[in-house]
């Protein structure tokens, strides 16, 4: 089958999908984004976290067919998304009844090669230093919270999610609000750090 | 494998009319872990999600129409006053993304004993709206569940909504699990004050074939709250009471031993559920804990 | 079920592989040299999800692999039919032992005893029958379910009683090892001894023994990121193999004779490794792909889901460990004996080196001259054991932390006192006769774990009641206070650093400088496979401090240069960053060489001085500048590639023990406060807190960031975490992330770290490494703190609330 949505404010077209086929494996595996992260696939491990029309979800656990129409943004996505974000008075783009961000750009009519070549490839001789972050994607950096990073992904997602609905989190919020996703490496500590960095920083913005 | 994509409630049970063996799909908690497994394969996905309606509730006099979509996000978020118990239970659903996505509909749809919603829909008192072609109808959900993941829907119905009936007092809800978030239910426990009729329910997951009522404890203990006036009088329950309520609880359960914990574990855990869910409302209904109400949750 | 065909799954286009693995460069921080918490140079590609993991791989026209695996765990295979398979269309290969393309049909790291595909006889559940390769992996599935395989089950050894029963049925009939000489059975992998001083005499001495009987469950790594890879096969006839493991050269080893191709076609690159913890040491998916792709001559992509991952890598031993500690009146520890049986599984693995462990150091760090210990491993017909964080180590802490508790309370002593009191130091001779010849500070970290300040009581009390988040039971909203109890637990643990027993424990390095862009530039060539650890961090921080240039690029680690060895046995910053810093050091005198070629006569301090590289210049111990490394190298580059070795040790004697065994030990302590309900069983763990002495903290935010995560895998095998086996079967009950639990950020306490900072001069830099130690202490810490909220005995980990509550 077809299946049309778009992902990171692009128009992206699947086809050929299996209906079997999660989300997570369309993004992965035919949209070359695979940021999203394929650790357990039975929705313990959040490392697949991403924004279904702004709500943080499993992508492993949603149908491939069911995103038709629909919008997703990724971690790969996520720097432009909070930037949209900050731009338009801390709303997340289309929540706030302004127009969606990816109206214009879909008519443009972005190739799904160009989309493709755009996403994931990270295959300069750079580590990616001057690349604009999210400030959540920052925050990990700068606060160790960052080892195999498979998780990651996954986190800064229901993070910045968290963020965006609390900017003044207790440890006790943060916990419950990352409790879907699973670390293996940090032992949870440097991304508290993290997460408080950010809302820290957040703070200072405002 | 065919993905049906219906527009519209009457397209999805014309869907299923035409396709019996569809399988419904809406948060995709239990379906998508069973085809990512290779666990299932069915013939046909029945989408639910482009139908609006399905994650829509209303608040009626009586009861709330609890579409059989809405994520218990939303009924963490939204219901609490209305369905504390439920509300309370959705709140130890897997993990925020999964409550963003997973409803009520779904756990009855797979009406597996551990369903975490399933205690608390039996201690509030509940009514099941299924539909085929054919037509509608309510089944009780003391009705419902039939046996170990199965429940009393025709090949070709499925669920529209539950009629969950409003709280007329306070509702408990505890789950025991081997960690702090994230977990399956080993046991679970609802129970529900009702002092409009003077009466308590109960919901036991996990402990049991399929969900149950502890029916014996609860005549019990009406029968303990009458003789003794408490419903007028307010007192505390007197702890051999509740001491009697709990291991009636215990007895209600039939449970087994498996990788989540043993049966005489489970067994336990319910009575010391039941006990300290009955105080928790108890002195809730006698208004003198003010501080009963969870920070950052709901209660 | 649908019989239309599925689509082949490459809907993306392009040529190379997609997600090859980048260099890394970091040229913005000036500093950033040894001793500063500099930022990983990968953090970025990270937090972006550009970073390509082993599983993000992806090649045009590539097929995906899937392996048949044993429903059972012990049987001969009567028949295999994979013709029905072969017939789908979309399946281009399925493949069984008897396709493999060589005789060399089996691979180990020490001892060949596993099987590529399963030749007549599967030893456990989950063992690899056949492989399939097809154009989109639910056709593989689809083709690998109507592989017909005929089992004829045969008796499981589950256990020491049925291994070594006089009628035991043998794991493996015709064992050829050089361990299968001195094993009292065939079901015994290997066996140590160690016997020292006179056990008797010292145990009349003892005013008090306690005795105990205690067991470890088996653990698993889970690493995030599953097994997988992509093969390709090459115009040459090789095969270019990208993958997520623990060391290139090993895998290599055992890959290309199984293959028939030299070495030197066997290309391999390390892909993004999404977490190791020992589990990547062995071969997973590696031959299945290389052998599928040469067979199609198509990229090969292989990837676990969660549920194969678990049948995919081996786990921690499970052990059973009797323990025998006396103890005089005043406190002194008198003698300990001790019988560890850990159980290895189907095939050998790591076990040999997981039994060298647990003998030699399951005296713990205490000074005890009077021992007699017995380790073994088994075979048995359960899931292979192999590499866990702290290996053979991390059991024995577990049950001597125990007996501690026991002693100390016969004795009537403090627990940590007592401890203190029998602490070992520098210069204490361990049971295998090696004096520790590096500070060893058992006490001071004991004292300063205690001097920390206790977390406040009732913290999950506030003005609008009980914060269930923060008691046992979590969100699940089981009690709102009642019934729960305190506890406050210690331990302290010893572990060895390195590859012990006279292995030849190197590693290479390649540092290349040159003039690029108008300034000095390093780059680092090593294939030591960074798996989360920050090894790249600090390859680039050694090169800095050595070299004095701000740019270093860090290669992607790969076969092209030498061995690195493994990412295990918190050995890399050792023995990785020593073949760095030595390679670095031959760099500088070749460039001061040069240096004084060109510059010699102008200035007496190139003959004269200490020289260095700083900032990007030659300059005195003194601050002079002699010249700027620009005008030195002036379009010449210098590099060296050269392996590193730290100073040898030797095997244990077979009979005694005795021998110079390890390199390195590493040392932590943890107090472990927890909650427990003590009426439901359920744990919160409040905090854990951890003194560790690092010997230098290259890395000070990494090297904390290690200390926290291997505090929390000792939390999660204390409390939740355990494979469970079927007794009667031999099969994997919970095979899952739904069932194996591991602790979410609700289950995970605050973790304050001390950390203590004396040099090893053997050492780099005096370092000590630091990746397993807090995996030891952590476990036994948190079980005494429940012992102590609760009064039980608690003889087994992990504990589960029906131990807690009776109803087990």
């Amino acid at each position: 089958m077809r299946v049309n949505f778009t992902v990171n404010g692009r128009r992206q077209e699947a086809d050929d999908v299996w209906e079997g086929e999660s989300l997570l494996y369309v993004l992965r595996e035919r949209l070359g984004l695979p940021g999203s992260k394929n650790a357990c696939e039975q929705g313990e491990c959040g490392s697949c976290t991403v924004r279904l029309d702004g709500v943080p979800v499993c992508s492993c656990l949603v149908a491939a067919g069911q995103v038709e129409g629909r919008e997703v943004v990724t971690v790969e996505g996520l720097a432009d998304y909070a930037k949209q974000r900050a731009a338009q008075g801390g709303c997340a783009p289309g929540a706030c009844g302004g127009p969606s961000p990816d109206g214009a750009r879909a008519e443009d009519g972005t190739s799904v090669r160009d989309a493709q070549d755009w996403s994931a490839r990270g295959t300069d001789s750079q580590t990616g230093e001057g690349t604009e972050l999210s400030p959540i994607q920052q925050a990990f950096i700068d606060a160790g919270a960052v080892q195999c990073g498979f998780c990651t992904p996954g986190l800064l997602v229901a993070a910045d999610e968290m963020l965006e609905r609390n900017p003044t989190p207790t440890d006790a919020d943060i916990r419950e609000a990352l409790s879907g996703n699973l670390c293996r490496c940090t032992g949870y500590e440097k991304i508290m750090d993290a997460v408080r960095l950010a809302a820290a920083r957040q703070g200072e913005v405002v | 494998m065919d993905f049906l994509r219906p527009a519209s409630w009457e397209e999805v049970l014309a869907a299923k009319a035409e396709h019996p063996t569809a399988v419904p799909i809406a948060g995709g908690t239990d379906v998508m872990v069973e085809i990512n497994f290779d666990h299932r394969r069915p013939e046909y996905l029945l989408d639910l999600n482009r139908v609006g309606e399905l994650g829509e509730w209303e608040v009626g006099e009586e009861s709330v129409r609890l579409g059989a979509s809405v994520p218990y996000t939303a009924v963490m978020e939204n219901l609490r006053g209305e369905l504390p118990g439920l509300a309370l239970a959705s709140h130890t659903v897997a993990s925020p993304q999964i409550r963003n996505r997973g409803g009520v509909g779904g756990n009855l749809g797979t009406a597996s004993p551990a369903g975490d919603a399933h205690p608390a829909l039996l201690a509030a008192g509940a009514e099941v709206e299924v539909e085929s072609v054919r037509g509608s109808r309510l089944i009780p959900i003391d009705d419902f569940y039939t046996g170990v993941k199965r429940n009393a829907l025709a090949a070709d119905e499925l669920i529209r909504a539950v009629h969950v009936r409003k709280a007329d007092g306070p509702q408990q809800y505890s789950k025991v699990g081997t960690r702090n978030a994230m977990v399956i239910a080993v046991c679970a426990f609802g129970l529900a004050l009702h002092p409009d009729t003077r009466t308590v329910r109960t919901g036991i997951g996990s402990a049991a074939p399929t969900p149950v009522r502890a029916r014996t404890a609860e005549e019990f203990l009406n029968a303990a709250l009458d003789e003794g006036g408490f419903w007028d009088n307010g007192r505390i329950i007197t702890p051999s009471v509740a001491k009697q309520f709990a291991e009636l609880c215990a007895a209600a359960c039939n449970p087994i031993d498996d990788v989540r914990g043993t049966a005489s574990y489970r067994r336990h855990a319910v009575g010391v559920m039941a006990r300290r869910t009955l105080t928790w409302t108890w002195e809730s209904y006698r208004g003198t804990d003010g501080r009963a109400h969870r920070k950052g949750s709901v209660a | 079920m649908s019989a239309k065909p599925i689509p082949a799954a490459s809907a993306r286009q392009g040529g190379a592989p997609v997600g090859t693995p980048t260099k890394l460069t970091q040229g913005s921080q000036t500093r950033g040299g040894v001793g500063e918490s500099t930022l990983r140079p990968d953090g970025t590609l990270k937090v972006t999800g550009e970073f390509a993991y082993s599983s993000d791989m992806w090649h045009e026209d590539m097929l995906w692999g899937q392996i048949l695996r044993s429903p059972v765990a012990h049987a001969e295979i009567v028949s295999i039919d994979t013709s029905e398979a072969l017939a789908q269309a979309g399946v281009y290969a399925v493949l069984t032992y008897d396709d493999l393309p060589t005789d060399v049909r089996n691979y180990g790291l020490e001892i060949q005893d596993t099987p590529v595909l399963a030749h007549g006889k599967v030893r456990h559940h989950g063992e690899p029958v056949a492989i399939v390769a097809a154009d989109h992996p639910e056709t593989a599935r689809r083709a690998a379910a109507r592989i017909k395989v005929e089992y004829r089950e045969l008796p499981v050894v589950t256990d020491e009683a049925s291994a070594t029963a006089p009628d035991a049925v043998l794991v493996h009939e015709n064992r050829d090892d050089h361990h299968v000489g001195h094993v009292p059975h065939p079901n015994i992998v290997h066996r140590q001894p160690i016997v020292r001083g006179d056990v008797a005499a010292a145990r009349e001495r003892a005013d008090f023994v306690v005795e105990g009987e205690y067991t470890f469950g088996m653990q698993d790594q889970a690493f995030l990121g599953p097994e997988s890879g992509l093969a390709v096969p090459a115009e040459d006839g090789g095969v270019d193999l990208y993958v997520a493991t623990q060391w290139l050269h090993s895998d290599l080893r055992q890959i290309a004779p199984v293959l028939g191709l030299p070495e030197d076609k066997v290309r391999m690159t390390l892909s993004g490794v999404g977490g190791a913890f020992g589990g990547r040491e062995d071969l997973s998916m590696q031959i299945h792909a290389c052998l599928l792709a040469l067979r199609t001559g198509k990229p090969v992509k292989i990837v676990y889901n969660r549920f194969e991952s678990f049948f995919g890598h081996v786990h921690r031993h499970p052990a059973k460990l009797h323990y025998e500690h006396g103890a005089t009146k005043d406190g002194r520890l008198t003698h300990m004996k001790c019988r560890i049986v850990l159980d290895g599984g189907a095939y050998a693995s790591a076990s040999p080196a997981v039994v060298g462990n647990a003998a030699s150091l399951s005296v713990g760090p205490y000074v005890l001259d009077d021992v007699d210990i017995e380790a073994l491993a088994l075979y048995s017909n359960n899931p292979p054991c192999g590499a866990m964080r702290g290996f053979g180590a991390v059991q024995a802490c577990f049950a001597y932390e125990a007996q501690m508790d026991k002693l100390a309370d016969k004795v009537g002593m403090d627990r940590v006192e007592f401890r203190r009191l029998n602490a070992m130091s520098q210069g204490t001779v361990m049971p295998t006769g090696q004096p520790v010849d590096s500070p060893a500070p058992v006490a001071e970290l004991l004292r300063r774990v205690k001097a920390m300040p206790l977390p406040p009581e009732r913290q999950w009390e506030s003005s609008e009641g009980a914060d269930v988040r923060q008691l046992p039971g979590g969100l699940s909203n089981t009690t709102h206070g009642e019934s729960v109890v305190r506890g406050v637990g210690y331990a302290v643990g010893i572990k060895n650093v390195g590859f012990s027993e006279g292995f030849d424990d190197y590693s290479t390095a390649r540092v290349r400088m040159e003039v690029a862009g108008g300034e000095p530039v390093v780059t680092v060539h090593t294939a030591m496979a960074e798996v989360g650890q920050g090894g790249v961090t600090v390859h680039a921080q050694i090169a800095r401090t050595e070299l004095g240039v701000a740019q270093v690029t860090i290669q992607p680690a790969d076969t092209r240069v030498g061995s690195a060895g493994s990412t295990s046995a918190s050995r890399q910053t050792y023995v990785t960053g020593g073949a760095v810093k030595n390679a670095c050091e031959l760099v500088r005198e070749k460039v001061l060489e040069i240096g004084r070629r060109k510059f010699g006569t102008y200035h007496p301090a190139w003959a004269t001085a200490e020289l260095l590289l700083e900032g990007g210049k030659v300059v005195t111990d003194g601050g002079e500048v002699l010249a700027g490394l620009v005008d030195v190298l002036d379009g010449e580059s210098v590099e060296v590639e050269e392996e590193w070795r730290h100073r040898p040790t030797e095997p244990f004697d077979l009979r005694t023990g005795q021998g110079f065994g390890h390199v390195q030990y590493s040392f932590a302590a943890h107090r472990a406060v927890v909650e427990v309900d003590t009426e439901l069983g359920l744990v919160k763990v409040i905090e854990l807190a951890c003194a560790q002495d690092v010997g230098k903290a290259l890395n000070p935010l990494s090297v904390v960031g290690q200390i926290q995560g291997g505090t929390i895998q000792g939390l999660g095998i204390a409390v939740m975490e355990e494979i469970i086996v079927d007794p009667v079967t031999a099969k994997v009950r919970n095979p899952s992330f739904t069932d194996y639990l591991i602790p979410t950020i609700l289950d995970t306490p605050t973790i304050p770290v001390d950390v203590l900072e004396l040099a090893d001069d053997h050492a780099p830099y005096g370092l000590r490494g630091i990746g397993e130690a807090p995996t030891l202490s952590s476990t036994p810490a948190v079980l005494a703190a429940i012992r102590n909220a609760t009064g039980l005995r608690l003889d087994r980990t992990p504990v589960r609330p029906e131990h807690l509550t009776g109803t087990a």
